[in-house]
């Protein structure tokens, strides 16, 4: 399990990485390592290049203002469990950072490098995109927004065009009137889900954003969810979950295995519930 | 609990039944330890394979790049090197070949093609990566069962079939045919990979002045692996010498030859310079240590109030696709069938057993061998006669063991059990895990959706069983005496010499408290030299839970000689006539004063002109040999219970808490004990919940890294509360037992019997390990059809 050969380059300012990915279509960015750090060891990738953006501290920065967080794609999981970094979900993304994976990797891995790596057990992908994030990508072209559900287009799959990298992602504020709900079921600590659902339920707004993750390709976002609790969204949404219509969306989205469906369901019935209580 | 037992080293805190802090771990905590890849050898190369991609393949080339001629070689290569034979003279096993590198051709995934040599591991895995193997693949036997069925593609053609072994015992199975309970399942468990920390690794040298070989291996057996080599590569035994260094656990998987130890040894004598071999994570999930894949066709006989009438089996092991060294591919299904009564009392019983070759790895005796599976199969049985009774499963038990006064014991399969209280155990563990409040619970119902169970299981584990029962297997090892070398050095200190190896176990700490409740000289002055043919006395090594009894026991019996030697020059400078002075704490004593043994020693060694005429002219080396009383083994046995909650919805089963009762006779070291029966307990855990790996039906193992191979982490492990037994064995030193494997056997059937507790009432049943998410949701989902179309 060594990598196969590769050029190596550290670059200081972004611009500089920039230019090495536009003059090299097979070189690969390597952030936390915590992804490529396997694929390369067991050869599933063989860039001639590796890109190391761990000394652009442009991309480490946090920024919040009152209606959003920007956090640079090199902030780590353990940034965010510990505090390090501002908050504008009242504890969700830190209640999501501190059950990633193990210590270990959370103090080396990213959420840009998460997002990009585009695991479809990842939580980011699916947690980012409950809360409506949209991430900054940035080529010497220049730069452009998407929603973290454009993103991820499926397994180990993103939106990324060669040459780009991601530079940042924004994090709209929690209405303090949104109950947040996260749940995932892993085998066992710091393993990969097998299941995960996110929930945003804002009954005084009647809105809700539900994903249903850790499905074989990109999460199943529902921006309007509505349907899920009935036709419409207020104070007894958690009576009023549907676990039907999550069925049915499970099925639409290839899964055709019932155990599998029925426990998507159960685990997003478990996130409804976390964020009702 | 724990009775202070009367030795002769008392309350110096030093000897049996010490619970002294282990004197590896002053090295092993600080990162200190020296493991086989931590060797530097001047001119040092690494070496990478080439491995089968495919299970069942005949090869048709092997296409080395023009470069790299000459750093690779094949089977061709390797003018005479055997292949390697582990052979039973059990009647009709038949016999398989293992080549080192793979001729003609490949039997597995990963099986070894090629090797590549190169200065750094990196450049040799490029090299193996730019090897192309013409393959023309043949159908896969993966499945055990399909595998028996005539029609079945073969693994060894000429065999006619794919069984390496069958056997059958019987004794008056059609007594029990007319019970009035008769319960019939199958039941199996998943194939495992061992997982110890660290993985196999060999450094192999020639040394031109000694005209040696000289082979570092994480080996737990290095006077076998020794002898192996010489059997596979035509040479001398003098001419070879294993080194066992610091061993990151073993668990069996060190146990066995491995091919990569022969081809290595080649390599080295070939190529003029040093080559390594550490084995990676991916080799070994894919490539090696394969165990505990049993499938189980199993019928219990009882009456109505419980009473075990009879066990009828039927039992498979998928051996894999070759026989291992030394151990044989039969020795995990043949002892099935041997085992498989476990403590009970029953009058009759039937087992038939066959050992399946398939195109999988080898499979390997795994912490337990065949017990786990066996103890998984019986106890669930246990449980379904329990709720066909109208009982509760503790109380089968407590009806069915054999009892205290019944001891010494033969069993249905003429097992001798030595000593024990196994009611008492069972009954301590129900008391312990308050099955009255769980009960309780269980009526009250629970809020959160999960559901509570209860279950225990109950094994008793042979250990260190010797001449008696190995000569009847016929492999190529049969323990004999075990012996033990202690020789006082010069300035007093005391080297100890055992062909037992420690790889987790502790032994440099607990055979130093032997020779302390001995001599009475500080465990500090005792140095334990295992792990090196040229330095040790020859011994099977370390396996079947035997270091403590056979090891501590030479140990024991090398340092009674040496001391009475040192007696006898005590009273000459004492001028006091032998028969009157006594060893006591560490110096020899008479009524007008003593001589330490460090005084002693200087005598021997120093001033011989000081020494008694008729002094013993072995001197202050002394090496004896031990065999118990009698050599069929030590039964320790524990009852575990658990109590678990069952997410029904989501499949998730979490342990609330775990009880264990346990008697291993006398403990040298309880401390020492408890890390045993923890470790085993979180493979046990690892059974019952995680491990698992599967193949597809092209013989592909599916779970290449720890990412698909699940193991449990400290999160998954219950903090098990441990209560000792210590009933002596009445033969053996000290009256210790073997204890090293009992922690992993009966945890799967613990967990599985509470959770079959919990689900019981939504008609569901779990007959397979691991107890997974999917399947418990699966089976929920399956009861609750079930239910609706029986509406
Ligand atoms: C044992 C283990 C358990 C894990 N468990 C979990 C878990 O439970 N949940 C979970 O979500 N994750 C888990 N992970 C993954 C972990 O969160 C990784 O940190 C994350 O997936 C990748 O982040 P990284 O910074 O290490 O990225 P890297 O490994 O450095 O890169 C990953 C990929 O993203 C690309 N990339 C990185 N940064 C950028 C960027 N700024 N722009 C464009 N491309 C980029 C790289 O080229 C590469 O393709 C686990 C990892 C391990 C090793």
């Amino acid at each position: 399990m060594k990598p196969a050969p590769f050029s190596y380059e550290r670059p200081r300012d972004l611009n500089a990485a920039l230019a090495m990915l536009a003059a090299n279509g097979s070189a690969k960015i390597i952030a936390g390592g915590q992804s490529l750090g396997p694929m390369l060891n067991l050869r599933l990738v063989q860039p001639e290049l590796v890109v190391d953006i761990s000394g652009l501290a442009a991309l480490k920065r946090a920024e919040s203002s009152r209606d959003e967080l920007v956090l640079g794609a090199l902030v780590t999981h353990a940034d965010i469990e510990d505090g390090r970094t501002p908050d504008v979900t009242r504890g969700a993304m830190r209640g999501v950072a501190a059950n990633i994976a193990y210590r270990a990797v959370r103090n080396r891995g990213t959420i840009g490098g998460s997002l990009s790596h585009a695991d479809p057990a990842a939580d980011w992908v699916s947690a980012l995109a409950a809360l409506g994030a949209r991430l900054t990508l940035r080529s010497l072209a220049g730069a452009r927004t998407l929603a973290v559900e454009a993103f991820v287009v499926g397994a180990l799959e993103s939106a990324l065009h060669a040459g780009e990298i991601v530079e940042a992602i924004h994090v709209p504020a929690r209405a303090v009137s949104a109950h947040w709900g996260y749940a995932k079921s892993c085998r066992k600590t710091g393993e990969f889900a097998h299941a995960i659902g996110a929930v945003l339920v804002d009954p005084a707004a009647a809105t809700a954003r539900v994903v249903i993750g850790a499905i074989d390709t990109a999460p199943i976002v529902v921006t309007d969810a509505a349907e899920l609790f009935g036709g419409r969204v207020g104070a007894d949404y958690k009576q009023r979950f549907d676990a039907r219509i999550a069925d049915l969306l499970i099925a639409k989205a290839g899964i055709n295995d019932a155990v599998r469906r029925h426990i998507h369901v159960s685990v997003l019935k478990r996130a409804v519930h976390e964020a009702a209580a | 609990m724990r009775s202070e037992r009367k030795f002769p080293s008392g309350g110096s805190g030093q000897g049996v039944g010490a619970r002294l802090p282990r004197k590896e771990d002053d090295r092993l905590m600080r990162g200190r330890g020296q493991f086989v890849a931590d060797i530097r050898v001047a001119g040092l190369q690494d070496v990478a394979f080439v491995r089968s991609p495919l299970a069942h393949a005949r090869i048709r080339g092997i296409h080395v790049p023009e470069r790299y001629r000459g750093s690779v070689f094949t089977a061709a290569d390797l003018s005479g090197v055997s292949p390697i034979r582990a052979v039973s003279a059990l009647p009709g096993f038949k016999i398989s070949e293992q080549p080192v590198l793979a001729s003609g051709k490949v039997r597995q995934v990963g099986e070894l093609v090629a090797m590549c040599v190169a200065p750094t591991r990196a450049e040799a895995e490029d090299i193996a990566a730019s090897v192309t193997l013409d393959l023309e693949e043949l159908p896969a036997v993966y499945d055990m069962l399909k595998a028996r069925e005539p029609g079945s593609a073969l693994v060894h053609e000429h065999w006619g079939d794919n069984v390496f072994l069958e056997t059958n015992y019987e004794v008056d199975i059609a007594a029990a045919l007319d019970a009035p309970i008769k319960v019939t399942r199958e039941i199996s468990t998943a194939r495992q990979c061992m997982s110890p920390l660290e993985g196999r690794g060999v450094v192999a040298s020639f040394d031109r002045r000694l005209d040696q070989l000289t082979l570092h291996s994480a080996a737990q057996m290095p006077h076998i692996t020794r002898s192996g080599l010489a059997e596979c590569l035509g040479m001398e035994e003098g001419r070879i010498r294993v080194i066992s260094p610091d061993v990151g656990g073993g668990f069996g998987h060190k146990g066995i030859l491995l091919p990569e130890e022969v081809c290595l040894s080649w390599l080295t004598m070939n190529c003029g310079h040093p080559v390594r071999w550490i084995e990676d994570r991916r080799e070994h999930l894919v490539a090696s240590s394969n165990c505990r894949e049993h499938h189980y066709r199993i019928t219990a006989y009882a009456d109505r109030d419980g009473t075990l009438r009879g066990i009828d089996c039927e039992a498979t092991v998928d051996s894999g696709a070759y026989s291992s060294y030394p151990f044989s591919a039969c020795l995990e299904a043949a002892q099935v069938a041997s085992i498989l009564p476990g403590p009970y009392r029953m009058p009759a019983y039937r087992c038939r057993t066959f050992s399946v070759a398939t195109n999988k790895c080898p499979i390997l005796p795994y912490r337990g061998v065949a017990r786990t599976g066996v103890c998984f199969a019986l106890e669930l049985m246990l449980d379904l006669v329990a709720a066909e009774a109208g009982l509760e499963p503790g109380e089968v038990r407590l009806r069915n063991l054999v009892r205290p006064e019944q001891m010494p014991f033969d069993n249905i399969t003429r097992k001798h059990f030595d000593s024990g209280d196994y009611p008492e155990a069972m009954r301590r563990a129900l008391a312990a895990i308050d099955i009255d409040a769980i009960r309780a619970r269980q009526g009250q119902g629970q809020t959160d959706g999960r559901r509570i169970g209860v279950g225990v299981s109950i094994y008793c584990e042979q250990a260190a069983h010797g001449t008696s029962v190995y000569a009847g297997w016929g492999i190529p090892m049969v323990p004999g005496h075990e012996q033990a070398t202690a020789r006082l050095t010069p300035d007093g200190g005391l080297e100890l010499r055992v062909g037992v190896h420690s790889h987790g176990q502790g032994m440099e700490t607990t055979l130093a408290q032997v020779a302390h409740e001995m001599l009475g000289m500080d465990v500090a002055k005792v140095r334990i030299i295992l792990g090196d043919t040229a330095m040790t006395p020859y011994s099977t090594g370390t396996w079947g839970s035997r270091s403590m009894v056979m090891a501590g026991g030479a140990v024991a019996a090398a340092c009674r000689e040496l001391g009475e030697r040192a007696r006898r020059i005590g009273a000459k400078l004492l001028q006091h006539d032998p028969a009157s002075v006594v060893l006591q704490n560490g110096e020899v004593r008479g009524v007008n004063g003593s001589v330490s043994l460090q005084a002693i020693a200087h005598t021997w060694y120093r001033r011989p002109q000081d020494l008694p005429a008729d002094v013993d002219p072995g001197g202050l080396e002394v090496t004896q040999g031990y065999k118990p009383a009698r050599d069929s083994g030590t039964f320790s046995y524990a009852a575990h219970a658990a109590v678990v909650a069952v997410d029904p919805d989501v499949g998730e089963v979490e342990i609330l808490d775990y009880v264990i009762v346990e008697d291993g006779g006398v403990l040298v070291n309880p401390m020492v004990v408890d890390g045993q029966i923890y470790g085993g307990l979180a493979q046990g855990v690892g059974t019952a919940l995680y491990e698992e790996m599967p193949f597809d039906t092209s013989g592909q193992p599916l779970a290449t890294t720890l990412a698909d191979y699940l193991l449990p982490g400290a999160t998954e492990v219950p903090a098990a509360r441990l209560d000792h037994m210590e009933t002596p064995s009445p033969y053996t030193q000290f009256g210790v037992k073997g204890i090293g494997e009992g922690g992993a056997i009966a945890p799967p059937a613990a967990i599985a019997n509470a959770v079959n507790d919990a689900l019981r009432p939504l008609g569901v049943e779990m007959m397979q390990s691991p107890i997974t998410p999917r399947r418990v949701v699966e089976a929920v989902l399956a009861a609750r059809a079930a239910e609706r179309n029986a509406a």
